[in-house]
């Protein structure tokens, strides 16, 4: 299962907050 | 890895030249940037640099430990850096996880002597790391 990242934070914080979970964020500079 | 990332996490992505803005709120400031944060944004934990899976994955669990830490669950902190300290020994991240687990130990107990038996580990152990030299003031 690979990773799904998101790219909308506001979304992440909702999402974390509604399944009790860390936020990760990886902040790059690697093509996207 | 991916499987504990999304049990814990939930991942994101934030590209310097998409979202600098982010960069800028958040204070990150080089890439790759990590940072944990809990569902308030409260940060818990950041490293920087490109790191191996297995060691990423170290710096995780340490995350997640600061996080049960951070909300006074020292039970499950106390857990959770011990097992980063016992299952990945050879880690760069093991000093680290021990001295937190020694730290969250204190927290639970309330008994000093959790501090002073792991100072008692770093004379034996990572003698040379940074996180032998933050326990020894603990040395009875």
């Amino acid at each position: 299962m690979p990773i799904s990242w998101t790219t909308n934070v506001d979304e992440a914080m909702s999402d974390a907050r509604s399944n009790r979970k860390l936020l990760l964020f990886d902040f790059n500079a690697a093509p996207m | 890895m991916e499987s504990f990332i999304h049990q814990n996490f939930v991942p994101v992505k934030i590209h310097i030249k998409e979202q600098p803005q982010l960069f800028e709120r958040f204070g990150a400031q080089w890439t790759p940037t990590i940072q944990v944060l809990d569902a308030e944004g409260n940060k818990r934990h950041q490293f920087e640099g490109f790191l191996p899976a297995d060691d990423f994955l170290a710096q995780l669990r340490i995350a997640t430990a600061h996080a049960a830490f951070a909300r006074q669950q020292w039970d499950e902190a106390e857990r959770l850096f011990s097992s980063v300290a016992e299952e990945l020994p050879e880690s760069d991240s093991a000093p680290e996880a021990l001295y937190w687990a020694g730290v969250a130990r204190y927290k639970r107990t309330g008994d000093a002597s959790a501090l002073g038996q792991t100072a008692e580990q770093f004379k034996r152990r990572y003698t040379q790391s940074t996180w032998a030299k933050k326990a020894s003031v603990w040395a009875a």
